[in-house]
């Protein structure tokens, strides 16, 4: 693993900050509920579309504060939805402030925020939506819900990639016929026409975390077919080696030569195939819940954050913050592009 | 040319079986009776229902009915759209045409800028021309293009520069048909040009890469060495041959296109296939959902088809081996 990181320094700076960038961006995902300053659930009801709250050092008698502090507002024109700061009382930015209870951590309940504003103030860094929901909060709860699936989605297709590749590759003859027909039927449909024909084929009113498999059982049954198709390219020409012919030779199963010498030769290409897929899926299950497909509300994803943009000039002119949903899904995507691209090089056993 | 052009549409048969397969079972295991909401609906006499029934064979096995519907889908009968109760194919027809119409638009001009830059960039490897637009075709690549769209659409919802939604705007009937396509290509323009954007990046890409491991072989260094003049050396020796692998990942372009395209559809209101779809799947429409399933595939099918043979017509090692 050190070994990989030096060389993964070494071949592009910048490749080496996109791994640890997105590291420390699943964490922060996976710990959203520890950061946020609201529950994602949590409305104020008299601020819909509410910008970015302005924090302040200096109030309005020109006095310089050294802890940062934000005014109420209050709207001005429920038309226009323009806000207006009241000067008469600050309210300071703090750590551990109460809420509302929520569950931390899917275990734990507690009160705490990390940081906050005294109530009726609020803090939206990137605003809020129609129902006056802090959109920063929402961001970071919906990246839980949408690079989980991606990952989960990306590791079955990789484990059905591997096993039928792998037997395809390896077996050859007709269960190589079969299989590969059925990727190839499966590839010939474009992508976003089969995942919204395999959506229709369910129910639309699913509970929350029925749509939630749903997504990852429909974007991994897309996924695993061009998987196969290379590792059983793969699988072909490895299973030509001398050492397989060494370990027949030895009496070793097919079974075993399979799984415990040939699959792990083409590791080093499949975490590259991964990285560069994941993408894929990020943007799949952002398309689904963008159209009303996907994730339901009350829960976040960056997809149906942006699905109240759709279709409405008024709110996309009005609350452009909402795109802040997009920018992230772009930040991540380049950042596994970036790494996907370095990856082929450094795992490439030729430039070892 | 021709044995290798009928050897490739002979492949093609096996995959319309499955892709037509592949539809019909999705649809079939579809939850609820494809008739159960027609019958509730007063409009529909049950004597049309029986004689739908009769003509899709629903009251025979599933493999006749199957059968049957792959006849039906031969004579481009999609059956009845429940949500427009007019034919799957009026509705289908009319989306395709804007469909095509955004997609061949936005690959011309893709290409229209991706070949000559990629040939600059990979000409002048290393420079800062190169690396910028290196740069932008990452960006263009990890830009998704539903966020692009939405961004144009933002972008005009300030400055209202260009329509937004539909196919037309003029609805003068005296109109010219030329006032009436200087109309269609101006509402056209906003998807297409979101498309090209997404679609740009990875075709400069592409093309560098091939343009970069052509000029680096031995007979360009050979042409060099002769004397022949750089235009010579680029165009004729160098892009002809880095061009052809780009005919085959034409069909790949088109199923990224179609996929692009739904959602740029959606987002800017653009009539075509994607938006059909999404209708369809969410009003439950299941015989419009598996038109478009099967036309979208065919789409695919017919774009890599077109693909291998541009590349048999361009490429001599092909067309004769």
């Amino acid at each position: 693993m050190k070994n990989f990181l030096r060389r993964l320094r070494k071949h592009s700076r910048i490749s080496y900050y996109s791994f640890w960038f997105l590291i420390v961006f699943y964490f922060v995902s996976f710990f959203a509920d520890l950061l946020v300053p609201y529950h994602f659930d949590e409305q104020f009801r008299n601020k819909p579309y509410h910008p970015p709250t302005k924090i302040h050092f200096v109030d309005n008698e020109g006095k310089f504060h050294i802890r940062p502090f934000v005014y109420n507002t209050s709207m001005d024109d429920p038309v226009f939805r323009t806000y207006r700061e009241d000067y008469s009382i600050r309210y300071p930015v703090k750590f551990f402030v109460d809420g509302h209870e929520r569950k931390v951590l899917f275990v734990f309940k507690t009160k705490k925020y990390l940081f906050g504003v005294d109530r009726p103030a609020g803090i939206f860094l990137f605003g809020t939506d129609t129902y006056g929901r802090d959109i920063f909060s929402r961001l970071l709860y919906g990246g839980r819900i949408s690079l989980s699936i991606s990952m989960i989605g990306v590791l079955i297709s990789f484990v059905l990639g591997m096993i039928t590749g792998g037997f395809a590759g390896y077996f050859g003859g007709i269960t190589d016929q079969i299989l590969m027909r059925m990727v190839e039927i499966l590839m010939v449909f474009p992508s976003f026409y089969l995942m919204l024909s395999l959506r229709a084929m369910f129910p639309l009113n699913l509970s929350s975390i029925q749509v939630y498999f749903l997504i990852v059982l429909i974007l991994s049954l897309i996924g695993w077919a061009g998987l196969a198709r290379i590792i059983r390219g793969m699988v072909l020409s490895i299973k030509e080696e001398d050492y397989v012919l060494a370990a027949r030779s030895l009496g070793l199963s097919h079974w075993k030569i399979l799984v415990f010498h040939i699959l792990p030769n083409t590791f080093s290409y499949t975490i590259t195939a991964i990285t560069i897929s994941v993408p894929g899926y990020i943007i799949g299950e952002s398309a689904l819940s963008l159209l009303g497909l996907g994730i339901q509300e009350p829960y976040p994803s960056w997809g149906n954050i942006l699905s109240s943009t759709v279709g409405n000039l008024k709110v996309i002119g009005d609350a452009p913050w909402l795109l802040l949903a997009g920018a992230f899904i772009f930040i991540i995507l380049i950042n596994f592009n970036i790494l996907g691209d370095a990856l082929r090089n450094v795992l490439d056993p030729k430039n070892w | 040319m021709k044995k290798l052009v009928l050897k490739r549409l002979l492949q093609v048969v096996p995959l319309l079986i499955g892709m037509s397969f592949v539809s019909f079972i999705i649809i079939q295991s579809s939850p609820g009776d494809y008739f159960a909401q027609m019958k509730m609906n007063p409009e529909i006499s049950p004597s049309t229902i029986e004689h739908m029934k009769t003509s899709f064979g629903l009251d025979r096995p599933v493999i006749v009915q199957y059968l049957m519907w792959v006849k039906n889908i031969c004579r481009f009968d999609f059956g009845v759209s429940f949500a427009y109760h007019i034919p799957v194919r009026t509705l289908i027809k009319f989306r395709v045409k804007n469909t095509l119409c955004l997609a061949v638009f936005s690959i011309f001009l893709s290409w229209m800028i991706a070949v000559p830059l990629a040939v600059l960039a990979g000409y002048r490897e290393g420079s800062w021309f190169d690396k910028l637009f290196s740069l932008l075709a990452y960006i263009s690549i990890s830009l998704p293009s539903f966020f692009v769209a939405l961004l144009f659409v933002y972008f005009i919802s300030k400055t209202g520069v260009l329509p937004l939604g539909g196919t037309r705007s003029v609805f003068d009937i005296s109109a010219g048909s030329f006032t009436i396509f200087k109309d269609y290509l101006r509402h056209l323009l906003v998807p297409g040009l979101v498309l090209c954007f997404v679609n740009t990046g990875w075709l400069f890409r592409l093309m560098k890469n091939n343009f970069v491991e052509v000029f680096n072989t031995p007979y360009i260094l050979a042409a060099w060495a002769r004397g022949l003049p750089a235009g010579s050396v680029i165009f004729k020796h160098t892009l002809r041959n880095a061009l052809n692998p780009m005919f085959t990942i034409l069909g790949m372009e088109i199923g990224n296109i179609l996929n692009g395209a739904a959602l740029t559809e959606i987002i800017c209101g653009w009539p075509g296939m994607g938006s059909l779809v999404l209708e369809a799947v969410l009003s439950h429409d299941l015989y419009l959902v598996m038109g478009s399933l099967v036309i979208s595939g065919f789409l695919l099918i017919i774009g890599n088809l077109i693909g291998d043979i541009l590349l048999a017509f361009f490429d001599p090692r092909i067309r004769l081996s």
